[in-house]
């Protein structure tokens, strides 16, 4: 049924009815009420944007995955000699060449670990604190678990990722990477 | 078959406004919802965990699709 807007106060020039108007008067009205439409309406257009936005990186991800699951892990490579390091010490190495650093850390007569230097909020180096058995990072009070990796406190969203570690005659040996979410 | 245009039920402006408003609400939760699956599905990918990745990606089409869908109905009412 049609009842009369109430809100319709300027008349168009031509005197024709407010929907019979050509689309450009339309949108751009000179009454308030009729632009708070038209301004709500062109919101929801643009969060429609946003939305194909976010569907678009959405799948970007899938892509990526598909990429990454394809690539072939860096290898075997020799980052240390067991006697290099004394119990509660840390080495930095790369692996592979060229990486970010990692660090590896003596926890115990036969244990060591290896993780990312990298706090994973935002990429800060993290400090080790093998003595108390955590990692720290000082950007944001994250703390990591030393013989786990697993976030302790603060705000990063992961468990520090992991160089998954080999010892052989002495030397030890960097032999994958395992990222992980808890 | 198409309505006539005299058989349309037309809405007033002030009826316009109130389900504009109801539908701004609606799309503004759903992109939140699309948002929160961004950031998870990022989270996932850098832990190397893929397989939540096409599900959500799935999930987040059918909240585009939905949006569409309300903007569509934006557009009919006009």
């Amino acid at each position: 049924m049609d009842t009369p807007d109430r809100d319709q106060v300027t008349v168009p020039p031509d005197g024709r009815a407010p929907q019979d108007q050509p689309k450009w008067r339309k949108d751009f009205p000179i009454d308030w009420p009729q632009d708070e439409y038209v301004s709500r309406r062109d919101l929801i257009k643009f969060i429609g944007l946003t939305s194909a936005s976010f569907v678009t990186g959405q799948f970007a991800l899938v892509v990526k995955s598909l990429f990454d699951r394809g690539a072939a892990g860096p290898g075997a490579q020799a980052i240390a000699s067991v006697d290099e390091l004394a119990v509660g010490e840390t080495k930095l190495f790369e692996y592979p060449a060229g990486s970010t650093p990692r660090m590896l850390a003596r926890l115990g007569e036969e244990h060591f670990v290896a993780y990312d230097q990298q706090c994973t909020h935002l990429l800060c180096p993290v400090i080790p604190k093998v003595v108390d058995g955590k990692f720290h990072c000082p950007c944001h009070n994250g703390w990591f678990d030393a013989a786990t990796g697993n976030v302790l406190a603060g705000p990063p969203p992961r468990p520090l990722p992991r160089v998954t570690l080999e010892t052989r005659d002495g030397v030890v040996y960097a032999t994958g990477i395992e990222r992980r979410t808890s | 078959m198409k309505k006539p245009d005299a058989q349309k039920v037309r809405f007033t402006r002030e009826r316009k406004l109130t389900i504009i408003n109801a539908i701004l609400i609606f799309v503004v939760l759903i992109v939140i919802l699309q948002l929160w699956l961004l950031t998870a599905s990022m989270n996932a990918l850098l832990g190397d965990d893929h397989a939540v990745l096409i599900p959500a990606a799935l999930v987040s089409l059918g909240c585009l699709g939905l949006n569409a869908g309300l903007l569509w109905f934006v557009y009919r009412i006009d």
